[in-house]
């Protein structure tokens, strides 16, 4: 894990600096990361990352009624909430015995396509692209903003702007144009998302067995003219990013290597088809599978496994470096699964939360984050999948299965193809998103507005549906159900920043057992008791650094990218820090900004 | 680090209030470091009334300059950049200042030994983490005016339930619930979970106007809410209390009807969202189909779950508005069959029904031909 160790042939005599960032700016929740660079050779030698809340919702959950789990699990996450509220309520149905009526279904799916596409929308344009903005790269290096002054945008016919430069203009936090109209845009998709779920971002109207949202046709109406609204937005998005990221390649050579780590995506799949999932256990491949977005795991660029049972079996939580106290010797809730399948003692469904708060020790446990690894049967590794700050673990595992078949989104094989309609300014378009060379922080932000783009498109089929439903006379959102005295359930989806499941165990009608595992603890583990570092730790451990400052007035923005890519989401967290080496000079975290806006 | 846009200086000038003292420029320091989910924060970027990149261009009038730090809006890459403001108003060099607080406050006392539920930044000498205790004790005494943003940091709230291992709590119960900033202000708590964006943006912009002299503190009840948004119920502000008023109610979520048979607690919630939307007028609770589990009260969550169950005082007063209910909505059923027929003397008949008489007077007195005729 440490890179410095044995320098490589023709570097230079080392120079380490460490260097720190506690909080980081611009994500949700609690971050700090915790680096050491070398500045003689331009790369960062060790990273260390570790969240610093602990708030014990699987504490405090059990002995609850369980129909309480998908309002209070919704209070995880201040930006996604409703994935938690949606996933919580798979795992419901699937306790209760119940299924969702097709048009609740759709409802839902159309408030999940509004959350991806408003949380995208303002993560991308309002948070990462400051780090991509003229007065960030005028700062950091003025020689790549003086080439982009001069490099035209290739797409500059779809979105207006005519050179690089004046898209990074626009991406001026506050004052640019694309910037306030994202904020517009991130408020017209929340309206269109409080049409479906009532409210944002804790919603009202879902409930295990459907919805309370009415489903006049003037709901779909007051949506549908929403996202049509939107739609220029987002294919001016597509075009813009692809320009700025392209020239990043082009302008500064080796720019693949920030962020990059081995391919290990997870994706938990997204947009339940009411035709094929009746949300049994022992049907859930085949649903899985008919899901909009393919779950699967892809090593090497390879896809594992698209089957959801192999995915839920091999979910292992291990303690590592954080703060608490093992379960391993505690009664076991759930032996078997409802396939008879054994069930490790270190999968969710077994958990016990023991909280020990402690002092902080980079050599011991520095984090509240647990260290989630799925166990690849084929090789016996613990594997720190990450999810690619979601989309890029989306569109892979889809690309590659081959499974989705729509009018607006298909999977090639090897791309996934999203036709959009007609809007105000442009025509008809179809976008094809391509599988990488890398798993990077480029195309992690790449993947991200072509994932809009994918919601967008998919939304426009699920109105299809939805409206036929309704005009044939089908308006039924609700299936009552009680509740078991005894069950398990789990719910598999994507929160907008990666995989999502919620882990369920019914005793005496009670919660005996409740875990949430959200994306964050997957991308901002530390490292495991195998040693393993989390994937934000491995992405930015060995990176280059590209930008022009030294250690004196050093920003970090390249090291902020790669972190930022995974779209941090830390009301589950993260911290970083530094190992042992020859430490020349302690710096605190850089100043950047005093007058930037 | 600063959202500084460096536009619209005429907006630090009271104009019509020149008499009042007040400050023309104000940071606000917020910290949503509390046991939260931020989502406080998220939910006022989606406020349109005002609009927050409004309130920091200076766009809205009569308002101070502020400079907002906010973790997730800062343009700053994080760390020391991010914290120098903290650190500043923490030493007693950066005034006047709002102290924004999201999040429960965390019981550090229950912790034997170093560990912390909760931090934001090191202390610059040991390198270890600085707890948001910490913090509060150093900020809200020289805070010119201290601001609740959510139920957690309100009440308590989620993280504050029963059974919670973290001994979480609101910010007046960590301080004191006779708290006073430098400002003579009481703690300004605007509850919801999260807090509906406007109403947010609407108190912060009365807690600004003050700063800058141009207007009385808010007015608080007694819970330290702004009145005009807490003072009225869920229920009186709910498109489906006529159901109720009707005893009509829903026995499931397919129906439209009044929900306090299946756990609405809106008859006994101060709250406005129905009657204001969740945003920019659009969605809410009741009125869209989602029970209202009482996110804005100080006895959230514990005192309304199970939240699916209907509220126990509700079937009392459900069971006496029965037979009224009942009454009414057949009389209005009979009144409404009336009210959707046509007048009888829509016709396409060879006679004239409709009682056209254009010499009519109000006594009934039919005009003397003679006279009309001299």
């Amino acid at each position: 894990m440490t890179a410095t160790e044995q320098a490589p042939a023709g570097a230079k005599r080392p120079q380490i600096v460490e260097m720190s960032w506690d909080p980081i700016t611009r994500i949700i929740g609690n971050l700090g990361i915790y680096t050491k660079i070398d500045f003689a050779n331009q790369k960062v030698t060790e990273c260390y990352s570790t969240s610093s809340l602990f708030r014990g919702y699987s504490v405090f959950m059990k002995g609850k009624d369980p129909r309480d789990a998908g309002f209070i699990t919704s209070r995880i996450c201040g930006i996604c909430g409703d994935n938690h509220t949606t996933c919580s309520v798979y795992a419901q149905n699937m306790a209760y015995g119940i299924d969702t009526p097709p048009l609740a279904e759709h409802i839902i799916n159309l408030g999940e396509a509004a959350e991806y596409m408003f949380d995208h929308t303002l993560f991308q344009d309002n948070l990462v692209f400051v780090d991509f903005c003229e007065a960030m790269i005028k700062d950091t290096n003025p020689s790549v903003l003086a080439r982009a002054e001069k490099t035209e945008a290739r797409n500059a016919k779809i979105h207006g702007y005519r050179t690089i430069a004046d898209i990074m203009r626009a991406y001026n936090p506050f004052e640019g144009s694309v910037y306030k109209q994202a904020l517009q845009v991130s408020r017209t998709t929340r309206e269109m998302f409080c049409k479906m779920e009532g409210r944002h971002v804790h919603p009202s109207t879902v409930y295990p067995g459907g919805v309370g949202t009415m489903p006049e046709p003037t709901l779909f109406t007051d949506y549908l003219t929403r996202l049509l609204s939107i739609l220029d937005f987002v294919k001016q998005a597509v075009a813009m990013n692809d320009d700025v990221f392209d020239f990043f390649y082009e302008a500064l050579p080796g720019y693949e290597e920030v962020g990059r780590r081995r391919i290990l995506l997870g994706c938990w799949g997204a947009y339940q088809d009411p035709t094929a999932c009746d949300y049994k256990y022992e049907h859930m491949t085949d649903w899985g599978r008919a899901m909009k977005v393919t779950p699967g795991i892809v090593v090497d660029g390879q896809l594992v496994t698209t089957d959801l049972v192999d995915i839920n079996l091999g979910i292992r939580i291990l303690l590592g470096s954080s703060y608490y106290e093992d379960w391993i010797n505690e009664e076991p809730f759930v032996t078997h699964d409802p396939l008879g399948n054994p069930v490790d003692m270190r999968h969710p469904w077994n958990q016990t939360t023991l909280p020990l708060p402690q002092k902080r020790n980079f050599d011991g446990n520095y984090s509240w984050v647990m260290s989630p690894r799925w166990l690849d049967k084929r090789t016996g590794d613990h594997l720190a999948l990450d999810t690619g700050g979601g989309p890029l673990a989306r569109l892979w595992t889809t690309a590659l299965a081959g499974l989705v078949n729509t009018e607006y989104v298909k999977s090639t094989g090897s791309s996934v193809l999203i036709s959009l309609p007609k809007s105000e300014k442009l025509p008809e378009m179809t976008l094809e998103w391509k599988i990488p060379k890398w798993a990077n922080a480029i195309e992690r932000n790449r993947a991200r507005t072509y994932f809009v783009a994918y919601s967008a498109a998919l939304a426009v089929h699920f109105l299809d549906v939805a409206l036929d439903l309704i005009r044939g006379g089908d308006t039924k959102v609700f299936n009552n159900f009680s509740v078991p005295d005894e069950a398990v359930g789990c719910g598999f989806h994507e929160a907008v920043r990666g995989v999502l499941s919620h882990h369920l165990v019914i005793k005496d009608g009670k919660i005996a057992n409740y875990h949430p595992y959200p994306p964050t603890p997957w991308n901002g583990s530390p490292r495991d008791s195998y040693g393993t570092p989390g994937p934000y730790e491995d992405a930015v451990q060995d990176m280059p650094i590209f930008e022009e400052n030294r250690p004196e007035n050093f920003k970090g923005v390249d090291i902020m990218r790669a972190v930022r890519s995974f779209d941090p989401c830390l009301p589950c967290g993260v911290h970083m820090h530094l190992g042992k080496g020859r430490v020349l000079k302690k710096l605190h975290s850089p100043m950047f900004g005093a007058s930037h806006g | 680090m600063s959202i500084d846009p460096g536009t619209n200086e005429v907006a630090s000038k009271p104009t019509s209030q020149q008499a009042r003292k007040g400050f023309e420029h104000i940071d606000i320091l917020w910290i949503s470091e509390g046991m939260s989910c931020d989502g406080d924060t998220v939910s006022v970027t989606a406020a349109s009334q005002p609009p927050i990149e409004d309130v920091i261009l200076g766009l809205v009038p009569g308002l101070p300059k502020i400079t907002l730090h906010n973790k997730v809006l800062s343009p700053t890459l994080g760390g020391e950049a991010f914290l120098a403001p903290f650190r500043a108003a923490a030493r007693g060099e950066l005034e006047p200042f709002i102290l924004v607080i999201e999040g429960s406050i965390p019981n550090q006392n229950i912790i034997e030994g170093d560990g912390y539920w909760t931090s934001f930044g090191n202390d610059l000498e040991t390198g270890e983490p600085l707890t948001l205790n910490w913090w509060i004790d150093q900020l809200a005494p020289k805070a010119w005016a201290v601001v609740a943003v959510g139920t957690c940091a309100a009440y308590g709230g989620i993280h504050a339930m029963a059974g919670n291992p973290t001994g979480s709590m609101g910010l007046a119960d960590y301080l004191g619930w006779d708290f006073k900033s430098t400002g003579a202000l009481p703690i300004v708590n605007i509850p919801g979970c999260p807090v509906q964006p406007d109403n947010f943006m609407e108190t912060l912009t009365w807690v600004l106007y003050h700063a800058a002299g141009a207007a009385p503190p808010p007015p608080l009840d007694h819970m330290l809410r702004p009145q005009w948004i807490f003072g009225k119920t869920v229920h009186e502000g709910c498109d489906r209390a006529a159901y109720y008023e009707q005893a009509d109610f829903a026995k499931d979520y397919n129906s439209p009807k009044c929900q306090v048979k299946v756990g609405c607690w809106g008859p006994v919630v101060n709250c406005n969202v129905p009657k204001r939307g969740w945003m920019g007028g659009i969605g809410g609770c009741p009125n869209v189909g989602g029970i209202c589990i009482g996110c804005t009260m100080p006895g959230f969550p514990d005192k309304f779950m199970p939240f699916m169950d209907a509220p126990p005082g509700g079937s009392l007063s459900s069971m006496l508005n029965k037979p009224y209910g009942a009454f009414i909505r057949r009389m209005r059923a009979i009144t409404n069959i009336t009210l959707n027929e046509e007048p009888k003397w829509h016709h396409n008949g060879p006679r004239l029904t409709s009682g056209y008489n254009p010499r009519w007077r109000p006594d009934g007195s039919r005009p003397s031909k003679t006279k009309a005729r001299s």
